[in-house]
């Protein structure tokens, strides 16, 4: 093992724990409010409002969203973990413990975007349990299934890290989520399929990423899908590169953190 | 004696167009305990940030025991420990966890981690506060933690930016007897701090800063000596209502039981005392009016905003 690898692993471990650590530790405003947001999704959309919708794609109106919403919580925490993470990082200064060490950019970067991931995950794992007690879902691509879901929360994860590291206040961490995130969210595809819209809004749509991602973890789990899985997962592959090597540069530049 | 820094030609203007430090060149040797002095804005802290890379420099090069900055600055962290003036650590977290996780970012396992927060935090009296939220602590208790944090990866040089501001006298005398300490083991330490007092104590080597430029740098002792007059302040035993006629000693009374007098060095303070028993005038005792390296600064820090005013 060369001299620098084994101490940016031990740090990178650190960097994970700690982020681990936060988020359990602040698990009433981590873990339990999209586990509650979702509950009630499952009972209005997917029961009361589902049962008059009827079927979609040859499934129940609640199995056709249950794929949406899981991947809805995992975007919307693996961003929210990141950006308030490594935001509050650098409003209380703690950042410099980072930036004074010999860690690699890298392993800065890796170590927050896994700890955005595991939140997202966890969290997704929870509201898949929770919507067993709803409905019943087969797996109809596991490996699918885990592509999917592990690229979309490394992609908001590194997006909520762009956003903290650009963000100057409190209000600049909650604009994109609020402005973009929830648009691009509800407007993805979640709670309906694209076909029902006109030719003209179908095209619009293909613009929204967060279609693509919906679509191809639907697919995964339910075998439908309103877009090409080919295209949906190297769109997801590419914007992953892309956006690593983005936060890459701006860490070594010192962006927003160096003076 | 090898170098523990050395800075040549540092530059560094920050974006609104302002020059923190115009070229300076600084040298600190192994094993010293270096005061780095200078005015609010004068360029002590841009220099501290760009040794600790928290600035960017604009020009210029910083070397730490054979390092570059540029050119190996993971080996450069690695022999620097840097006790900042303001508190940056998670006040979420507790005291133990935020030395063990920066032990961690240094690379540290685990279990040495640990070993050495119970040695840091014992030390310095934060043991039993191991865990307690940070914000919980005292701002003694917060910057004794950010020097626990400072030494968990065994540092050779500590920079401490200010760190007794706003400490209690008691704490800061054990401070100093645990930075002594430290110097004795071998760490070089520089250190920046407005009680000057403080520096004449610790020090054995001074710099002084003022708008972006070194205006001294000289060890402790040599530059005392530049002090050729001393103002004491006499505290006399009985009431007088004139100031005593004293031949060579510029005074003056401040109150009627205090007399104020110049002292020169090359005449002394002996032919002083004879003076006053000639006249009947008591004296109890007799303190600095101001501290030595104080007087020195002051004089030093005006010559030169005569100088930048030209």
């Amino acid at each position: 093992m060369s001299s620098e690898l084994r101490p940016n692993l031990i740090a990178l471990n650190t960097i994970v724990y700690r982020e681990v650590r936060r988020f359990m530790r602040i698990w009433p405003q981590t873990l339990l409010p999209p586990a509650i947001t979702m509950v009630l999704y499952f009972v209005i959309f997917g029961n009361l409002i589902g049962r008059q919708i009827g079927d979609m794609g040859g499934f129940t109106y609640m199995q056709y969203i249950v794929p949406g919403l899981i991947m809805m919580s995992v975007i919307t925490n693996s961003y929210g973990n990141v950006v308030s993470s490594f935001f509050g990082a650098k409003f209380q200064r703690s950042v410099e413990e980072l930036m004074v060490s010999p860690v690699s950019p890298h392993t800065i970067l890796i170590g927050y975007t896994l700890g955005g991931m595991l939140r997202g995950l966890m969290v997704g794992v929870i509201v898949t349990i929770l919507s067993m007690f709803f409905t019943d879902l087969q797996v109809h691509h596991l490996g699918v299934t885990i592509v999917v879901v592990v690229l979309t929360a490394t992609i908001f994860s590194l997006l909520g890290f762009i956003n903290a590291v650009f963000a100057r206040n409190f209000d600049d961490i909650s604009i994109i989520p609020t402005f973009v995130l929830t648009p691009l969210t509800y407007l993805g595809g979640v709670f309906y399929s694209i076909n029902l819209l006109p030719p003209f809004w179908q095209t619009i749509s293909l613009a929204n990423p967060v279609l693509h991602m919906v679509n191809a973890f639907r697919f995964g789990i339910l075998g439908v899908s309103d877009i090409k899985i080919s295209v949906a997962l190297a769109f997801m592959v590419v914007a992953t590169i892309v956006l690593y090597l983005g936060c890459a540069r701006l860490l070594v530049s010192g962006r927003g953190m160096r003076q | 004696m090898s170098s523990a820094l050395s800075i040549r030609q540092l530059t560094k203007t920050y974006g609104n167009g302002f020059q923190a430090l115009k070229g300076i060149d600084l040298d600190v040797a192994e094993g010293d305990f270096f005061a780095l002095l200078g005015p609010n804005g004068a360029g002590k802290s841009t220099t501290i940030g760009i040794i600790s890379t928290l600035v960017n420099k604009t020009t210029g090069t910083v070397n730490i025991f054979g390092h570059d900055l540029d050119r190996n600055p993971a080996q450069l962290k690695r022999c620097i420990g840097v006790v900042p003036q303001e508190f940056n650590f998670n006040q979420f977290e507790k005291t133990f966890d935020i030395v063990v996780t920066q032990a961690g970012y240094y690379g540290i396992p685990p279990k040495i981690a640990k070993e050495r927060a119970e040695q840091y935090l014992t030390q310095l009296g934060l043991w039993d506060k191991r865990n307690v939220p940070s914000r919980s602590l005292s701002g003694g208790m917060k910057r004794r933690l950010m020097i626990a944090r400072a030494l968990i990866h065994e540092p050779r040089l500590l920079i401490l930016d200010e760190p007794t501001a706003g400490v209690d006298i008691e704490l800061r005398r054990s401070m100093w007897t645990f930075l002594t300490e430290l110097n004795q083991k071998g760490i070089t330490i520089i250190l920046t701090t407005h009680y000057l007092e403080e520096a004449e104590q610790l020090c054995r080597n001074i710099g002084i800063i003022d708008h972006g430029t070194i205006i001294e740098n000289t060890g402790m002792k040599t530059l005392l000596n530049k002090l050729h007059v001393e103002t004491f302040l006499l505290d006399l035993k009985d009431p007088i209502r004139t100031a005593p006629q004293l031949t060579g000693y510029p005074s003056r009374l401040v109150d009627d039981h205090t007399l104020e007098v110049q002292v020169d060095k090359t005449i002394g303070i002996t032919a002083l005392f004879s003076q006053l028993s000639v006249q009947n005038v008591q004296v109890l005792s007799l303190r600095n009016k101001t501290n030595r390296l104080e007087e020195l600064f002051v004089g030093l820090v005006e010559k030169n905003l005569a100088k930048v005013a030209i």
